[in-house]
Formats: structure tokens, sequence, C-alpha cells
């Protein structure tokens, strides 16, 4: 509809087949993103139409075959939005929501419809405008029930077959046998037909199974729109010499990439010409950059720091070192698999007792000498009164409202299974690098406070000129100290050396030091003495703030680093945690083993790939958005942002989510309890149902949505 | 009763038509990114970009 106009004309106007790109950009979120992203590609030549989904960040690109991505991502990267191509093993999982929508609404219609004509055979028709009422409920109930159980049924029967049982079979039991004693009474011109409360009930059960869905599908778009660390394609140098952009997934072993500073490695390698310092922290959590020389090997996932270089591939795709980490990953979350979702355990003591007191209700009153019809009649009644209706709704309202309130503060929860394990977490493993901190170089501020004014302009002038990670962080720290750029002409980036330009009739350069311990960065002003700008990983922000949370949430944190002891140690001693250092993924698991062999509920808070395999077999895991790939598909959780304070967060939002739920367990439980008695004695009918259904779904949600504020 | 000859079937059509529409819609894919769809009415339809 908003597409601008042209493209339309000019989608009509081609015949050709077209090809069609989605792109993944994460920094979209508002009117105004959605109308520069779409407008981005208004004036690319063979593009045709682009339409945006906010929900998913992606924007889907029609356009001839001959225009490529790189073309795509650099028109929207002018535009200001960083982007990605959708990889296939990115494309959304299918909607969980979708398949439900449907049964949603066949329910509420006829449910909505039924109930109006019950009302007036409450309100006192009688006779024939009774009888003819209840046909009319029965034709357009039981399509209904059968259309909108569904979902149930399936559900029960594939747990029946297996011999177990679920929240679904009491809820097929009681959906059957109500409406078809329904039809009965119908067919004989009886006092009650049950078809409204039976519907009402599958439209309450429904809604709760939509909600859950919903929120699954929500946070999995999040985590998938968050860009992919590992390089989705490379740079290929051919035979002849020309440059080609050719996709990860077709990378061979053989081919040449050539690798800029500042890129990911997109598949293993061994270095061919050229030499760079890399970051693995990543892959093994060293924090110190590597330097390789032409002959040493690389990983993919990896980042180039310093020079570009040629990389002879060796491994790609499914070879790569990471195989051995997603193996390790794959065997390791046999914790979570074997955990029970709490609203299933209920049933499995719910179930048994409901089926026992309606079994008991018939056998007493056939003793008691009523009729089989009769005696029938009100163990169904029993039947749909404890119905788990508001138990149904008592689990998935209170974490829809929980992780939106996570949402909006930036914590992304998977499912609802998460919170229900995070809230019984009294254990908490960090990661060094990129976890308690912020895993990339930041300017120190010491030296930038030595900087002068103008030495402070030139220096982000030249650092906006270039890709490199030391810059980018340069010139963020400059620009948020509010600093403004100096003007200045000639720039050139050199590869491997720096930013060259002239500035007031001087040479100015932001360089490679000639001599440094560490990381850091060479200012040069003319003839000015030469400024030296260290570079250093730091703690993250409220990083002691969000311990000593912890800590009064008697959660006991240590730290579980790959890096060297030296490195820990440092940190360790920064924040008062003990650590254990130089573990590899093996190592990580085996401590998150031990710790739940003592009885203990383990969180792990990690990014890297080597904290993958931890991720997935600790009780709970988060991992910051900046994390690798592996790391954001391991973790229930995914914080974005750099606070720490959101694993504190976290934490209290989910206990507060499972003291809710188990607040809406007791009030379901409690109103079925009243309810019980009524229906054994006989004294239940359809109104009574529909409306002691109605009020305690309404009291369950009124409670859930309490956690609105959850996670402030 | 002669009323309600016509009065029920006139409310089970309405209430019909609003299914029909809501599957319709549902098959079309509007309920795909309810997000956009909110945000989308903000934005400004004239383009002061040289096209």
């Amino acid at each position: 509809m908003n597409a601008p106009a042209p493209l339309t004309e000019a989608l009509r106007a081609s015949a050709a087949p077209l090809d069609s790109t989605v792109l993944v950009v994460p920094g979209m979120h508002c009117a105004g993103c959605m109308a520069k992203v779409e407008r981005a590609f208004g004036g690319l030549p063979g593009v045709h139409a682009a339409r945006v989904n906010l929900t998913a960040r992606q924007v889907r690109v029609e356009h001839d075959p001959a225009v490529r991505e790189p073309a795509l991502v650099a028109a929207l990267a002018e535009a200001g939005f960083a982007s990605q191509p959708r990889g296939e093993e990115l494309a959304p999982p299918p909607s969980a929501v979708k398949p439900l929508l449907a049964p949603l609404a066949v329910a509420g219609f006829a449910c909505m419809n039924v109930m109006l004509l019950s009302v007036s055979i409450w309100s006192g028709a009688d006779g024939s405008t009774k009888h003819l009422f209840h046909w009319l409920s029965a034709m357009i109930g039981v399509p209904a029930i059968v259309y909108a159980g569904m979902p149930f049924f399936t559900s029960a029967w594939a747990a029946l077959r297996h011999w177990r049982t679920n929240m679904d079979v009491p809820i097929s039991i009681g959906v059957v046998t109500a409406t078809g004693l329904s039809l009965y009474e119908t067919a004989m011109g009886g006092q009650h037909a049950w078809f409204d409360g039976t519907l009402m009930l599958l439209l309450f059960l429904l809604a709760g199974r939509v909600l859950d869905a919903m929120m699954r599908d929500r946070a999995r778009a999040g985590v998938d729109a968050l860009l992919r660390q590992a390089a989705p394609g490379a740079m290929v140098v051919g035979r002849t010499g020309a440059i080609e952009w050719v996709a990860a997934r077709d990378l061979v072993p053989g081919m040449v990439m050539r690798v800029a500073a500042g890129e990911r490695l997109a598949a293993d390698g061994t270095i061919a010409t050229g030499q760079s310092k890399f970051d693995q922290s990543l892959l093994t959590g060293e924090s110190a950059p590597v330097m390789m020389r032409p002959g040493d090997p690389v990983h993919a996932g990896t980042l180039n720091l310093d020079a570009p270089v040629d990389v002879t591939v060796t491994a790609a795709g499914a070879d790569t070192s990471l195989a051995e980490i997603a193996r390790l990953m794959e065997s390791a979350g046999q914790v979570r698999s074997r955990y029970v979702r709490i609203a299933d355990r209920a049933s499995r003591l719910y179930a048994p007792a409901v089926h026992t007191l309606a079994a008991v209700t018939l056998s007493g009153w056939l003793i008691a000498g009523l009729g089989l019809h009769q005696s029938l009649v009100i163990a169904i009644a029993v039947l749909i009164i404890t119905c788990p209706c508001a138990l149904g709704l008592a689990v998935p309202v209170a974490q829809v409202v929980a992780s939106g309130a996570l949402m909006r503060a930036g914590i992304m929860v998977k499912d609802g299974a998460a919170l229900e394990r995070l809230a019984s977490i009294d254990r908490a493993l960090l990661d060094k690098t990129g976890t308690l901190t912020l895993g990339r170089p930041l300017p120190d501020p010491a030296s930038l406070a030595a900087l002068g004014a103008e030495e402070a302009a030139v220096a982000l002038a030249l650092a906006s000129h270039s890709r490199h990670p030391l810059s980018r962080a340069l010139a963020e720290a400059l620009g948020a100290a509010g600093y403004e750029a100096a003007v200045l002409t000639d720039v050139t980036e050199e590869p491997g050396r720096g930013v060259l330009a002239t500035w007031q009739g001087q040479a100015v350069a932001l360089r490679r030091p000639d001599s440094a311990s560490g990381i850091a960065t060479a200012l040069v002003i003319g003839d000015r003495p030469v400024r030296l700008i260290a570079f250093a990983d730091r703690l993250r922000p409220d990083a002691e703030q969000a311990l000593a949370e912890l800590k009064a949430l008697g959660i006991e944190a240590t730290i579980l680093s790959g890096d060297n002891a030296g490195a820990v140690a440092e940190v360790s001693r920064a924040t008062g945690l003990t650590a254990q250092a130089g573990a590899s993924p093996v190592d990580k698991q085996a401590a998150i083993a031990r710790l739940q062999a003592a009885g203990h509920k383990v969180l792990m808070a990690g990014d890297g790939l080597n904290d993958g395999p931890a991720l997935a077999a600790a009780n709970a895991s988060i991992a910051p958005g900046s994390a690798s790939d592996a790391g954001r598909q391991a973790a229930d959780l995914v914080f974005l942002g750099d606070s720490l304070l959101a694993l504190p967060r976290g934490v209290r939002a989910a206990r507060r989510t499972m003291a809710v739920v188990k607040q809406n367990f007791v009030l379901a439980i409690g109103y079925n309890a009243l309810a019980v008695p009524l229906a054994m004695a006989g004294y239940v009918t359809p109104l009574i149902a529909a409306i002691a259904m109605s009020t305690s779904s309404l009291i369950v949600i009124a409670n859930s949505l309490r956690l609105y504020g959850a996670a402030r | 009763m002669n009323g309600l000859v016509v009065l029920i079937p006139v409310a089970l059509g309405l209430g019909l038509l609003g299914l029909v529409t809501f599957f319709w819609a549902l098959k079309r894919g509007q309920f795909e990114d309810l997000d956009g769809a909110a945000a989308r009415i903000l934005i400004d339809e004239e383009d002061d970009r040289p096209a």
C-alpha cells in the first residue's frame, strides 16, 4: 500500500521473472524506519518492489535476477540500516499461532451465537421454541466443536496412543461426552443442552494456547532478526584475479577469500598472503587478539582486526571447527528436554482427580437409585464444571504478560518453559569475555581525556572514515563525549596502516602505532607529539550492581572462562567472584554437570561459541544480543543493550511469574472446589456452568495482568 | 414466533459473514505483520526525494 508508486507500476509493467530476496534488518523499529527502508530501494535499478515486515524485522525485495545481494545490502547501508540476507537456515520456523487462529475464530463465532440462543432459553423460552433453539444450537455447535476441538483431540489421541496422559485428555473426554449428551438431550427433547458451555470451554482454552504460541513466535522472530555473527559469505578471488561475492554455503575448500579488516571469516582456512591480528574471543573466550601469519590456520567466526588478508578455504559449512561444538551442543540439551512444564505437572495430578470425581458421582447416584440417564447428566456436569478452563489460562496468560514486560525491558524470552526454569535458579556461571565484559575493545578513558579538543575533533573525523573496529569504537566514544568532527580533506584509508588526511594544511593520521603493548592506535597531527590511544575490553556497565543484586536474590555467581588465567584473575579481582580459567567447552559442560549433580539449578550466562554446549546444558541460560549465533540459539533468554542488570531483572521477573502462576492455580482450583459439590449434588445447570467458567477465567486473567510491570 | 423465522437466519448470516471475512483475511496474510500494520499508518506518503 505504501510502496512507492513508481515501483508498483514497474512491477506491473515487467513480465520477466523476478527474484525475491529477504533481508534481515534488525535496526528497524518504527514507521519512519519502514518508510526509509522501503524507499532505500526506490532509486536502485532492477528493483521492482520492497515490502517490510516489521514483526519479523525483514524486508522482501522483488528484483531482477541480475541484482545481487551485496547491492541491496549496500543500498540499505546508505540509508543507515545494517542488514543481512536471510540464510535458508534462518527462514522463519512455521508459526505456531497460525494453525490455531482459525479454530479460535470458529469457536468464538459459534460460542456467541449459541450463547445468544441459550440466554433466551434461560430467560424462559419454552416448549417448541426451546426445542427449536436446542436444535439450532446443535447445528451450529456440533460442527464447530469438531473443528475447534481438533487441536485438543489430536494431541490427546497422540498421548493416549503412547499410554500417556496430558492436559488435553481430560479436556477431550469432557468435550466429547458433553457434546454427545447434549445431542441425545436435544433429540429426546430434554431439559438441558451443554453446547454453550462446551464451546466456551474450547474458546477459553484456545485463547490460552494462542497466547502461548504467540509468545514463542514473537521471541523467535526477535532472536532471528539479530544479526548473524558468522559472515554469510565472502569476497572470493578468482583465478583471473576478479573478485566475486560468494555465499557461505557455496564456499568450497581451495577458494581464496579476501577478508577486509573488520570482517568475520565465513569459513575455516589458512592465511595465504598478508598478516593480521584476529579476535578469537567468540570461539575460545581468549580476549587478546592473536597475530596470524601466512600458513597459520584461522577459524570461521573469528574477526579480522587489522589488515586485509587472503585466506585459502580448508573447510566450509558443516565441516568447520564449529561442527565439533555443534555436536557437543546437541548432546547437551538433556536436562532441558527432561524438564516437565508446570501445566503438565499440574494436569498429571488434576486429570485423575477429576475423572475419579465424575466416576464417584455417577456410581453414587446410581447406587442412590437415580436412573442411568439422570446420573450420567450429573456426572457430565461434574466433568464440565471441573474442566481446566481457568487452568488452561493460568500459565500462558501469566507468562505472556511477563515476557511482554521483559521484552519491553530488552530481554527476549524464547518460551514459557524458560521462565519456569529460570525461576528455580540458585547458582550462576558467567563467562568473562563478552558477557561480564563488553567483548569489544573500547578506548581507554584516560587516554581520551588526555586529548585536547582539537585533537579529539581530528581523531573523531579520521575514525569516522574507517570501518576498522578500533576506529568505530573510537568514533563512538568521542561522539558520545560530545565532540564534533573536524573538516578534513584528501582522506584515504590504507589497509593495515590507518586513515590519512589533511587538516588545515597539516598531514594528520590515525594509524597503527610503531610499538605498543596491547591494542592501541596512534594519532598523528602535523609535527605535534604522537598521541597513543590505548584500547581494552572493559567490564559491562552495572556489572557490580548486577552481581550484587544476584547475590541478594540468593544466587551465587562464579566466573567460568576460556581465557587465560591472567586475564581472568584481573576480572575476578574487579568483581570479587571466584573464577575458573582456561576452560574448554567440555570443561564448562562438566562444571555445570557437577553443580547439577550436587542439586543446584544452574544459570549459564555466556556469548561465545565455546559457551554453546554449556548454555544448552544449564537449567537456564542467557546470552547478550552481541553473542555468537550458536550462543543465541542455545540460550533461553537474549538481552539487548550493554547492561548486565538484565540477569537479576530476568530472574526476578521469572520468580514473580511463577508466584502468579501458582496463585492462578490456587484461584482456579479453589473455584472448582466450590462448584464441584454443587455439581455432584446435581444442582449445576448450563447457566451456572457458564457463569462459573467465565468468572474463574476472568479472575485468573486479571491476576496475571499484575505482571505488567514485572521487569522493572 | 414469525419474527424469529426471519431474525434467526439474519443473525446467523451476519455472524457467518464475519467468520468468512476473518478466514479471507487470514488467507490473504493480513495477520503476518501486526506491528507493521500498526506502524504503516504513520508513514508519510509524500516522497520529497527525486525519484
